[in-house]
């Protein structure tokens, strides 16, 4: 169910092959000992490569849900989903994506450097290359100097970081990112903000990002995916076309607040503001 | 204590130790400190040590107490070998112990008072103050059995077993090799190996593993060094019964705890190597393995003292003529309790050892686990 | 199909019962175990009845030779139903006060690890609030107290309990020494881990309050030690059997569930041996379940989670 916007996205011009991720009629219902719980209602969404898509929405909206779903880290019970033109298990063995959870989720008994060679180990990597790959990653994401440390000698913010650096360095496609920043206070994570929007133009990845925070999902995105829950559906669909090289004080600027306003309104209609 | 009480207690200390030189040594006649010169010169020093403990700041006070401490136990060992006070002494002598014991207690606490920036310097004395702590246990134990004169007999001193223990190094070599190499170590091995490989094809195969788990939580509190007179039976009176008993003991622990630690990795941990499309077997040595390495280690130390126990008492029902157990029953037999002693303080240095060792590998391993880094 | 996160609420094929998921593998296991027993002691009783078959020169079928596997009079391992046959001989058929009966012996038993559970248990708990209250002690006694327990007090039994005999003390009171120094340790363990739980929050509030440590100790430290106290009593108290049991030993004594495995070695009596087993087993989880009842009632009473 998607709301008619001014900027479609172009459905007819891009071909199938192009598309990250294509939904059609998602669903997903969970049985729960209180009984069914509808988590995703008929979820349409194309996502084109390159875009940097954020899935807004309260708890319990099914943005995880889907970004799951995405990963293969959960099956629809209605509905078919391309990634990249291939079904998302396949997707996943063929590591087509690389996946940030909420916590860093580091090994605490590997070093930083021996953490982000975690995948390049199990991908079969061979040593030069994972050492190449690693100084590279730690150095795009400003950890360098801290590849012999431990986890627990880094700062929330860093570990984080650490674990963005651990899912670009097999250098996938599509990035998958579940509330990165949600741990972290709030100057730490404007810096992050603006860090991941720097990332994300320099190495034209595709980026699907859930977050329950407004100005964040305005800031970071090409389109706003706006949800709300019981069932969980998308309300709105909103594209974005800032500049590129914007900085924090874009938040300002009227455009971004017009931005941020539509999403409002999309919450409020969803029902997300109420009890 | 305050500082101000400890400061009192120095000044008690060697008030104490100047009381053996009026307050008469022994119950027999004998030769007081005065006509000993050279521990009349230790007694005035090490009283003059104590008092300055009493006086300076407190880091210096712990070298310097400790230094009397050694001298005034150095003292009261010497004063033992006199034939007419050991085994007669009376508070003359005794008011001298005491005030070594009130030294070296203030030494200890003032010690573990003490807050160090060096990691290594923090370390070296976390170390010295239990080995302190023994040390003096030890001289109480020699001065008290020789001062008392309990009959060696009956209760040898540290001394007595010293020598019985440097003097029968062939024997215990034997013993120790018999009871603790051949039953311990190998049982040991096999038990925990096999009770590892058991909990990995358990955590594997998930029906597996929630029958054992409950069975073998059951089996581990159940009195299993029961089975050793079965082991005997099946097994003979040699090594191999012993190791057998071993087996049973230490497998169901490791069993049950490495289950516990497969099972501790989280939920984003096996989520992550899902999305890396990792195989079952490179989860299980990158993932689940690590992260059960804490769980595995508490077994291994627990089964380190279970092992012993069962090893010695597998030797009460039946033995060749070697063995720990063995060996003990039969010098108590024959009233010879300092080689008792020397037997027991084999098996006590084996089971530190092996339990240190098994220790430091933990560290090793599992340094960053939470409850290390405090 | 996969192993997702939410795997309770996927859905399933089949949906079974909670209980069911629970219990069947552990039942499933078990049954497992009792045939594998059976074949086992078929197996291996089969020498020794093929042997005496064989020298009574009495010609056999192998129904027949099965059968004498699993009810041979010294079989080097019974069949679980002759274990069970003996045990309930051995506790139903002889009165209680008999040398004869399994519950005789195991009240003798019991008694001692009573006793060592109580001293242990109090030794224990006062060894742990000293080395609470006590800075140095901490450092430098509890060291000590782990090598304590490297120490085979087992080993030493046998001595200890000659010298207690040679100045009078015989029967129960040694055994329950040597229980109380084996299960002092996890109680000491357990208690100094339990009464230093507390947030550092909460002892700030105590602080803050001008709280004596007595005080603090009372109304904080030790109502958060019971679970970690509670955790140690069940160790303590089946370590406790185990010692009594081995005490037994060394000294060859009458009574006990120890004399009677002695026994039981000396004569053959194979199957004696496992009855005895089979009761000391039944103690420890008679003993265990004493101690969880206890806890559940004192958690009752301090609004523990039921």
């Amino acid at each position: 169910m998607r709301s008619p916007d001014a900027n479609p996205v172009g459905l007819s011009a891009v071909t199938a092959s192009a598309l990250a991720v294509r939904a059609q009629g998602v669903s997903l219902t969970f049985e729960t000992s209180d009984g069914e719980v509808e988590a995703l209602s008929g979820v349409d969404l194309d996502v084109a490569a390159g875009d940097f898509v954020s899935f807004i929405g309260p708890s319990g909206c099914g943005k995880t849900t889907l970004l799951r779903v995405i990963a293969d880290l959960e099956q629809p019970t209605a509905g078919t989903i391309l990634i990249n033109g291939v079904t998302p298990e396949t997707a996943r063995l063929q590591r087509h994506y690389g996946y940030v959870f909420q916590a860093p989720a580091l090994y605490p008994w590997r070093t930083i450097e021996r953490n982000v060679a975690l995948p390049l180990e199990i991908m079969g990597l061979d040593a030069a290359t994972r050492r190449e790959r690693i100084a590279h990653y730690l150095k795009l994401v400003n950890l360098s100097g801290f590849e012999r440390k431990y986890p627990w000698q880094l700062s929330g913010g860093m570990q984080q970081r650490a674990s963005i650096a651990r899912a670009l360095s097999f250098e996938p496609a599509l990035l998958l990112m579940d509330e990165p920043f949600g741990a972290l206070d709030e100057i730490v994570r404007d810096h992050l903000n603006e860090q991941l929007l720097r990332l994300w133009n320099q190495t034209e990845k595709t980026v699907v990002f859930v977050t329950h925070s407004i100005p964040e999902a305005v800031f970071l995105s090409t389109k706003i995916v706006v949800m709300s829950p019981r069932p969980g559906r998308i309300i709105d669909i909103i594209a974005c076309e800032f500049p590129r090289d914007r900085t924090l004080e874009f938040r300002e600027t009227p455009e971004f607040i017009k931005i941020a306003q539509r999403v409002r309104a999309g919450l409020r209609s969803g029902h997300s503001y109420d009890e | 204590m305050t500082r101000h009480y400890q400061r009192i207690a120095f000044a008690l200390a060697a008030i104490g130790t100047l009381a053996a030189l009026v307050v008469p040594l022994s119950s027999e006649p004998t030769i007081g400190l005065f006509a000993r010169p050279a521990l009349l010169a230790a007694t005035l020093f090490t009283a003059a040590l104590y008092a300055g403990a009493a006086c300076v700041s407190v880091r210096l006070s712990i070298a310097v107490a400790l230094v009397g401490v050694l001298l005034g136990c150095t003292v009261t060992l010497a004063l033992l070998r006199d034939e007419t006070i050991a085994g007669y002494a009376i508070w003359g002598f005794w008011s001298a112990v005491l005030a070594n014991w009130i030294a070296a207690w203030l030494c200890v606490a003032r010690l573990a008072a003490v807050k160090l920036r060096d990691k290594i310097a923090s370390r070296a004395i976390d170390l010295a103050i239990p080995l302190l702590f023994g040390a003096f246990l030890f001289y109480l134990w020699e001065v008290a059995v020789r001062g008392f004169g309990v009959p060696p007999v009956l209760f040898p001193p540290p001394s007595l077993i010293a020598v019985r223990f440097f003097g029968s190094l062939w024997t215990l070599w034997a013993d120790f090799f018999q009871t603790f190499i051949l039953g311990v170590l190998t049982g040991y091995v096999i038990g925990c190996g096999t009770g590892f490989l058991v909990a990995i094809v358990a955590h594997r195969f998930t029906f597996l593993g929630r029958g054992l788990l409950p069975i073998g939580n059951f089996v581990s509190a159940l009195p299993i060094v029961g089975i050793a007179p079965i082991m005997v039976m099946w097994f003979g009176f040699d090594w191999p019964s012993k190791a057998a008993v071993v087996v049973v003991i230490t497998f169901f622990p490791m069993l049950v705890n490495t289950l516990a630690g497969l099972n501790v990795a989280g939920h984003i941990e096996r989520d992550l190597m899902r999305s890396y499309g990792a195989a079952q077997r490179q989860t299980l040595q990158k993932l689940y393995l690590p992260a059960a390495m804490p769980f595995i280690f508490n077994a291994l130390k627990i089964n380190s003292t279970l092992a012993f126990i069962g090893a010695i008492v597998a030797e009460f029902f039946g033995t060749p003529t070697v063995g720990i157990g063995f060996r003990i029953s039969i010098e108590a037999g024959r009233m010879a309790l300092d080689m008792v002693w020397a037997e027991i303080a084999l098996a006590a240095i084996a089971g530190m050892a092996f339990y240190g060792i098994v220790a430091l590998a933990e560290r090793a391993t599992t340094f960053w686990h939470p409850s290390y880094r405090t | 199909m996969t192993n997702s996160t939410y795997s309770e609420a996927r859905p399933a094929a089949i949906r079974w019962h909670p209980t069911v998921v629970r219990y069947a593998p552990v039942v499933v296991i078990v049954l497992a175990l009792i045939v594998i027993w059976y074949v086992a002691a078929v197996l291996m009783n089969m020498n020794i009845v093929r042997d005496a078959f064989e020298r009574n020169e009495t010609p056999y079928t192998t129904e027949e030779l099965i059968a004498g596997t699993l009810s041979a009079e010294r079989p080097l391992l019974p069949a679980p139903h002759q274990i069970v046959e003996t045990f309930v001989d051995d506790v139903f058929g002889w009165p209680v006060t008999s040398p004869r009966s399994l519950v005789y012996h195991s009240w003798v038993t019991l008694s001692a690890t009573f006793v060592g559970f109580l001293m242990g248990t109090a030794i224990g708990i006062f060894l742990a609030v000293l080395i609470v209250h006590v800075q140095s002690l901490h450092k430098s006694l509890l060291p000590w107290i782990i090598c304590s327990q490297m120490v085979p007090i087992l080993a030493v039994a046998p001595i200890v309990i000659v010298v207690l005999g040679s100045i009078g003390l015989r029967g129960l009171l040694p055994k329950a020494l040597i229980s109380a120094y084996l299960c002092f340790f996890p109680v000491t363990i357990g208690v100094v881990k339990g009464l230093n739980s507390p947030d550092p929050i909460q002892r700030d509030l105590m602080h803050t309050w001008s709280a004596t440590p007595a005080q603090i100790f009372w109304k904080l430290r030790w109502p958060s030690s019971l679970p970690f106290l509670f955790t140690s009593l069940k160790v303590s108290i089946t370590i406790s059997l185990i010692g009594a049991i081995v005490a037994e030993l060394p000294t060859g004594a009458q009574a006990g569930i120890g004399a009677r495995l002695l026994a039981g070695s000396y004569y053959g009596q194979t199957v004696q041996i496992w009855a005895a087993l089979v009761a000391a087993s039944l103690l420890a989880v008679g003993l265990i379940g004493l101690v969880s009842l206890i806890e559940r009632w004192v958690g009752q009473h301090m609004g523990a989670r039921p």
